[in-house]
């Protein structure tokens, strides 16, 4: 046994694990034993930040060790790899060499079967979707026994309910993946300011069809909260940051759990530097690495830490355009209200498509994520009355960041749930599941 | 300069990081020599991905065969004589079980002192004639000194600290280099059922492979990693046997 936690550092619980390092024996491995149920579920990075990677008391496959590349075609881009890739590597292995990972979300730091799991979104979503439409094939081991392809043409169910299936159709051994062709490692980014919620999504919407990456940081705090800074950006050109020093690969990890949260004084003083200081220049595009740009906190290690000893929790919604602007504004001010969330939000709208798992959390509309300290009962409540504006208007939770949605919310979110369920292979349970999926 | 790079024992996660890093570090070929093909010939095809130029062959051998050890060597060199031989083979036994059953006793001894010796034989001879090259051997700090939970690993890998320490007395007036690595525990397979047992924390396997290619580099007879690892080794050495074997280690 040994303890093992997720993303949000919520509780640190016993598991079982599993270390799983050689292709050829994941089925051997995940088999469950004959009679006996001791069902498990996949651990990437645990870069979720709820209970989706975690089983405590019982079984975890941690797929870690499955870090090999197993083919690539530079005519096509296609890279096969096991599920223990970490998207980061893939980058930095295949940039240089003109092919990128088609969707970028905030961190590198998480692995392919991960990505797929949970069908993970980047800024480009209104441009290229999410990390499943790029998934060509899937090989996955299930607890009978056996070993299925799938793809968009082959087991098509099999495979829509396996992109954000969460971990719970199989146990991904190795994928087929499409790169897409870049330049380089640079992008051309613009930042604007904007003053309230109105302008993002006039922003956004001028934006959409000019620019391959959107996202906003909303101060959720101040003067009732709408205040923004709106970043786009372009991959630059072949040639573009030529003799430019590559950001320092120098990592600083958060050595300690610091005893209160440290986060909203920080980003406060950061953010005001930023808004202040764009407010009054109009900053023309700038080049960018696509390192910070992508995933801003990955060179700082760990830290999920600075919440303190008792965790924290995100939370994410997203919301149809024609409840929006609303909608946004009612969880802003429930927010500003409570004094409880963290300062900074991320907000972005998704582009005009459906996600290609059932389960998949992307869907048009307007996502808006934040950070709340892990304050017990007054930041349930919080959640509470968020909940109740998501379901109001139509709205969904992401699993990848949920740990204590209620199973309507689900339900009411996810309306391929009942199909995605004749998929779960019966041998595999996670801490979600039985929280929402009863099993 | 294309390097030339023959591994023993290339499905170990250190073995595979290692080459990693010295594919990343400039052009390369490489030999895999494992004793599972399929196996091998996986480690290969990860590393022709990151490397689509570079020459990388898998081969399967018999590690207990002197015979078969002795040609795989002779075979190898008439090919070309390779810039780096790294040795990386081991296993961890179950100290326990060893002391009931002598065959598992036999077998972690063989596996980690005899097989590799002998393949680090079979190619220092080699260098010796060509006088250059780089002989790297993984030993581990558990060959430091006998300790009851773990002295038949132990004494595996004590036994290539000697052969070691021989090959550098042997070879100091030539251009060959014997480089000896002494790994602390590192997180690996040959660990995994270890994890969540408390005690000391496991090293990353990148960092050790980061500070093994460095120490290959810089042709450090004895290489520690972590290197903190040199200290508290000189320590246990060192203590008096009164209070060692007081210790619960
Ligand atoms: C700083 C930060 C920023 C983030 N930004 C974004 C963002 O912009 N967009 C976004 O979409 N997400 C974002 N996330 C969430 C993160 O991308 C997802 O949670 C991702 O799935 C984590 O991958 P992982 O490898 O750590 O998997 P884990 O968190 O360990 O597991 C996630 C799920 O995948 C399953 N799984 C893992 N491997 C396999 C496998 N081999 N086979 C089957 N199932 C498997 C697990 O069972 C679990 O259900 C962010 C997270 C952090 C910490
Ligand atoms: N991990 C640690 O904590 C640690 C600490 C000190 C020293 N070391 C040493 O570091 C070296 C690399 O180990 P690792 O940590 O990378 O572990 P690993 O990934 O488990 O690799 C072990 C290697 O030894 C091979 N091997 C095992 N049993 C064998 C046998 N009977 N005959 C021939 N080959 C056999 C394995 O081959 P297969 O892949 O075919 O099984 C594999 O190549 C070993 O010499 C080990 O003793 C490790």
């Amino acid at each position: 046994m040994m303890k093992v936690t997720s993303w949000g550092r919520l509780g640190s619980l016993e598991h079982e694990v599993c270390f799983l390092s050689d292709r050829t024996g994941v089925p051997a491995q995940v088999r469950a034993p004959p009679g006996g149920q001791a069902p498990g579920v996949c651990y990437g990075m645990g870069r979720s930040y709820g209970d989706v990677c975690l089983n405590p008391g019982g079984l975890l496959w941690n797929t870690a060790g499955l870090n090999r590349f197993i083919g690539f075609d530079a005519d096509t881009g296609v890279l096969t790899c096991e599920a223990g890739v970490l998207l980061r590597d893939i980058q930095r292995l295949f940039i240089p060499r003109g092919f990128m990972v088609p969707v970028n979300p905030g961190t590198q730091i998480i692995t392919v079967g991960g990505a797929i799991a949970n069908d993970v979104h980047g800024k480009n979503h209104h441009r290229h979707g999410s990390f499943g439409d790029h998934v060509l094939r899937i090989r996955l081991a299930r607890t009978d026994g056996s070993v299925a392809d799938c793809g968009p043409d082959l087991l098509p169910e099999l495979f829509a309910a396996t992109v954000g299936g969460i971990g719970l159709t199989g146990v991904i051994i190795e994928a087929d993946i499409r790169l897409r062709r870049v330049a380089g490692p640079w992008l051309d980014t613009e930042l604007i300011a904007f003053e309230n919620l109105g302008e993002f999504f006039r922003l956004s919407d001028a934006s959409e069809a000019g620019f391959e990456h959107t996202v906003s940081w909303i101060d959720c705090v101040s003067w009732g909260g709408g205040r923004g800074i709106f970043m786009r950006g372009n991959p630059a050109v072949a040639g573009a940051g030529a003799g430019r020093a590559l950001p320092r690969a120098g990592w600083f990890a958060v050595p300690f759990v610091p005893p209160v949260s440290l986060i909203n004084g920080l980003s406060l003083r950061l953010f005001n530097m930023l808004y202040y200081g764009m407010k009054k220049r109009t900053t023309g595009p700038s080049l960018s690495h696509y390192e910070p740009f992508f995933c801003p906190l990955d060179n700082v290690l760990e830290w999920n830490r600075i919440y303190g000893p008792r965790g924290f929790f995100q939370y994410q919604s997203v919301i149809a355009r024609e409840h929006g602007l609303e909608a946004t504004q009612a969880m802003l001010g429930e927010i500003a209200r409570s004094g409880n969330g963290s300062f900074l939000a991320v907000l972005k709208t998704f582009g005009d498509r459906q996600g290609p798992g059932m389960m998949s959390f992307p869907r048009p509309g307007v996502t808006l994520a934040l950070d709340f300290p892990n304050k017990g009962a007054s930041t349930q409540r919080l959640f509470e009355r968020l909940d109740a504006i998501v379901r109001e208007a139509n709205g969904r939770l992401y699993l990848a960041k949920d740990a204590r949605m209620s199973r309507d919310l689900l339900e009411s979110g996810y309306p391929r749930l009942a199909e995605f369920l004749k998929h779960r292979d019966p041998g595999i349970s996670s801490a979600m599941s039985r929280r929402l999926m009863g099993g | 300069m294309r390097k030339r790079i023959i591994i023993i024992g290339a499905t170990s996660a250190m073995a595979e990081r290692c080459a990693r890093l010295w594919l990343a570090e400039g052009p390369a070929d490489f030999v895999l020599v494992g004793r599972d093909l399929a196996k091998t010939e996986r480690v290969a095809m990860d590393l022709r991905v990151r490397d689509p130029k570079a020459g990388i062959r898998a081969l399967a051998a018999d590690f207990r065969d002197p015979a078969g050890i002795r040609a795989l060597a002779d075979c190898l060199w008439s090919q070309g004589a390779p810039d780096l031989v790294l040795i990386a083979h081991g296993l961890l036994p179950d100290q326990q079980a060893c002391q009931i059953d002598l065959s598992s006793c036999e077998e972690a001894l063989l596996v980690n002192g005899v097989s590799p010796a002998l393949f680090a034989e079979a190619f220092a001879g080699h260098m010796e004639r060509t006088g250059g090259g780089t002989l790297v051997l993984i030993g581990s700090i558990a060959g430091d000194r006998g300790r009851k939970t773990n002295y038949v690993y132990g004494a595996g890998k004590g036994l290539l600290t000697r052969y070691a320490q021989g090959l550098q007395h042997r070879l100091a007036a030539t251009g060959v280099a014997v480089v000896l690595i002494l790994p602390g525990p590192t997180d690996t397979p040959m660990t995994a059922h270890l994890k969540g047992q408390g005690g000391l924390g496991m090293a990353d396997v990148d960092a050790v492979a980061r500070a093994i290619v460095a120490g290959v580099a810089k042709k450090l007879p004895v290489c520690y990693v972590p290197g903190k690892w040199a200290v508290i080794m000189m320590v246990i050495r060192h203590l008096p046997r009164f209070i060692f074997n007081k210790l619960n280690i």
